[in-house]
């Protein structure tokens, strides 16, 4: 489904800033795999996301999604593929647009956009429908400006958004990080029941390892831009956060510092 | 000071602010909708203008010279984009810079400084000489109101539309645009080419109605455009909810800010040589208000916790 084949990603070349964000880094997915992604901060998990949503070009390697070479294509034209949440609830929603025009933007992801309705009487009933899904009470709210909402409100919405139109992957940039615990644990099981639903291929990136462990079929760790912990299957299921920080230590030759990742 | 004479010019000031306020709505779509400060129309005010004129001139009629000076305008907004876009200067200095190449494309368009257009040898839609005595279908407050409503009406559509939610959602968030598959620098392009399009439209009104196009009558035009918005936004915003009423709110505020600007003329508080420093200062006030409340009126907001920056 997704191919990353040794991809590198320089920030800031041939100054003192200089980064070394992905290095020769490869991954692949399989076809309904969910990914849960962990790792310290600059480990290069937001630039692993932002080389496949295209944010930027990456300077060497190649992408490939559902066997379509990517690389080179612009970030809207990707977004065909993609279903995307990110860490700020704010990045995800048009603020001064209703809850069913954002709705209605995202059902038309990978279209070209005309001279068409931007949106109909169907969908509005559609609309009210997959907001019950939520338990938040948005489907009496359609029309209310999404800048109304609460982040964690907004991020169900995004996540909503993201899946309307079903993405070949889903991409999850620690989309519970700014949410209150509870929020967070709500938005969290809103995820796992729709990507179950829909069969979604998603990565998610995570700081907390509970989180990590519990979700998705295999658990990749990334350092310094590469890879250097790689646990799925039946491993998977048996791990533990003893396990993981452990396996840490045992791979990267250094103690696990963050203390949020291991309580949180 | 007879109060006379500001109710006899009232008519006039009120074709002006109906004429000022085309550029004003198209303000308000780059301003507002599209989050850019567009400074072209300083320039394609005139654009439209020079262009409608000299059609005119030239013996062409009347609805296919203000159809051209639209479409110039256009043209004006599609260099600005794709200075902005495609050669990625910042909006406010590409704006900028067409609107100092214009000030060479009109001269070269009028071929001086000034064309006038004599309203007895030429079928004008709208004349300072058609605000009395006329039928009231002649008149130039009549027929710059309906074009105002159909302006607003073709808006109100378009903003509905696919492509017009795109748009929106472009000046709203860049980046939630671009996951949702919306080509942002397309957007822009096309808001600034609508946007330019009714100041180019407004400036061949405007021309016809002064009976002249002149090569500074786009000065300060992105001032007094932005002078409406926030006096339509100001005075109606909390009566006015609906897209279409807030585009009728700021051809209003413009009509405001003329019988402001008249009143204040008349009572000899400037001289209408200071009307430009006024106008600024009164606009520089008015953007301010936002920031002012929000800095020292605003309760604390207590953040939640969590680390946003994680």
């Amino acid at each position: 489904m997704l191919e990353i084949k040794n991809v590198t990603k320089v920030f800031n070349p041939g100054t003192v800033n200089e980064k070394l964000a992905l290095d020769n880094f490869s991954l692949t997915l399989e076809d309904g795999d969910f990914v849960t992604v962990i790792g310290g901060n600059g480990a290069g998990k937001s630039t692993m996301m932002n080389a496949i949503a295209g944010a930027w070009t990456v300077d060497a390697g190649q992408i490939l999604i559902d066997g379509i070479d990517v690389t080179k294509l612009p970030e809207h034209k990707r977004a065909k593929f993609l279903g995307r949440v990110f860490q700020d609830p704010m990045t995800g929603t048009a603020a001064t647009m209703g809850i069913e025009e954002n709705l209605a933007l995202a059902k038309r992801r990978g279209n070209t956009r005309f001279l068409t309705p931007g949106i109909t009487k169907k969908e509005r009933e559609e609309y009210k429908e997959l907001l019950k899904i939520l338990d938040l009470g948005l489907e009496t709210r359609l029309t209310s400006k999404v800048g109304l909402l609460s982040g964690g409100q907004r991020q169900a919405l995004t996540l909503l958004m993201a899946t309307l139109k079903k993405p070949k992957l889903l991409l999850l940039d620690e989309h519970t990080a700014a949410l209150d615990p509870k929020t967070a644990a709500k938005v969290l099981e809103t995820t796992e029941y729709i990507v179950q639903k829909d069969h979604l291929t998603t990565l998610m990136i995570t700081h907390n390892m509970k989180d990590a462990i519990v979700h998705g079929n295999r658990l990749i760790m990334l350092m310094d831009g590469k890879i250097i912990l790689d646990i799925k299957g039946e491993e998977k299921k048996r791990l533990t956060v003893k396990d993981l920080l452990q396996k840490f230590e045992a791979a990267s030759g250094e103690e696990f510092t963050n203390d949020q990742a291991i309580l949180g | 000071m007879n109060i006379l004479h500001l109710l006899n010019s009232m008519p006039g000031t009120l074709a002006q602010g109906l004429i000022w306020g085309i550029t004003a709505i198209g303000i308000y779509i780059t301003y507002r909708i599209l989050d850019v400060a567009d400074l072209t129309v300083d320039g394609s005010l005139c654009t439209g203008g020079a262009v409608c004129i000299m059609m005119m001139v030239s013996g062409q009629n009347v609805f296919i010279s203000m159809l051209a000076a639209t479409l110039a305008g256009m043209v004006t907004g599609l260099v600005t984009g794709l200075f902005h876009t495609f050669m990625g200067i910042p909006a406010i200095l590409a704006g900028i810079l067409t609107q100092l190449g214009l000030y060479s494309v009109n001269l070269k368009i009028m071929g001086k400084a000034n064309q006038a257009i004599n309203v007895d040898k030429y079928n004008l839609l709208v004349c300072s000489r058609y605000i009395k005595g006329v039928p009231f279908y002649q008149n130039t407050i009549f027929v710059v109101a309906v074009c105002t409503l159909i302006l607003v009406a073709l808006l109100y559509w378009f903003f509905g539309t696919e492509l017009g939610c795109a748009l929106r959602a472009t000046g709203c968030n860049g980046n939630m645009s671009r996951a949702q598959g919306i080509n942002t620098n397309f957007s822009k392009v096309l808001g600034l080419m609508i946007s330019n399009g009714l100041v180019g439209l407004s400036g061949a009104l405007l021309a016809q109605y002064q009976g002249f196009a002149d090569i500074n009558m786009g000065r300060g035009a992105i001032v007094i455009g932005l002078a409406a918005v926030i006096i339509g936004e100001a005075v109606f915003s909390r009566i006015f909810h609906n897209f279409a009423l807030k585009l009728i709110s700021v051809a209003l505020g413009s009509i405001l800010y003329y019988i402001v600007l008249q009143t204040v003329v008349w009572m000899g508080i400037v001289d209408t040589d200071n009307l430009k420093l006024l106008t600024a200062l009164i606009v520089a006030v008015f953007l301010a208000i936002p920031y002012w409340k929000s800095k020292y009126f605003s309760k604390a907001i207590v953040k939640k916790g969590g680390r946003t920056n994680a």
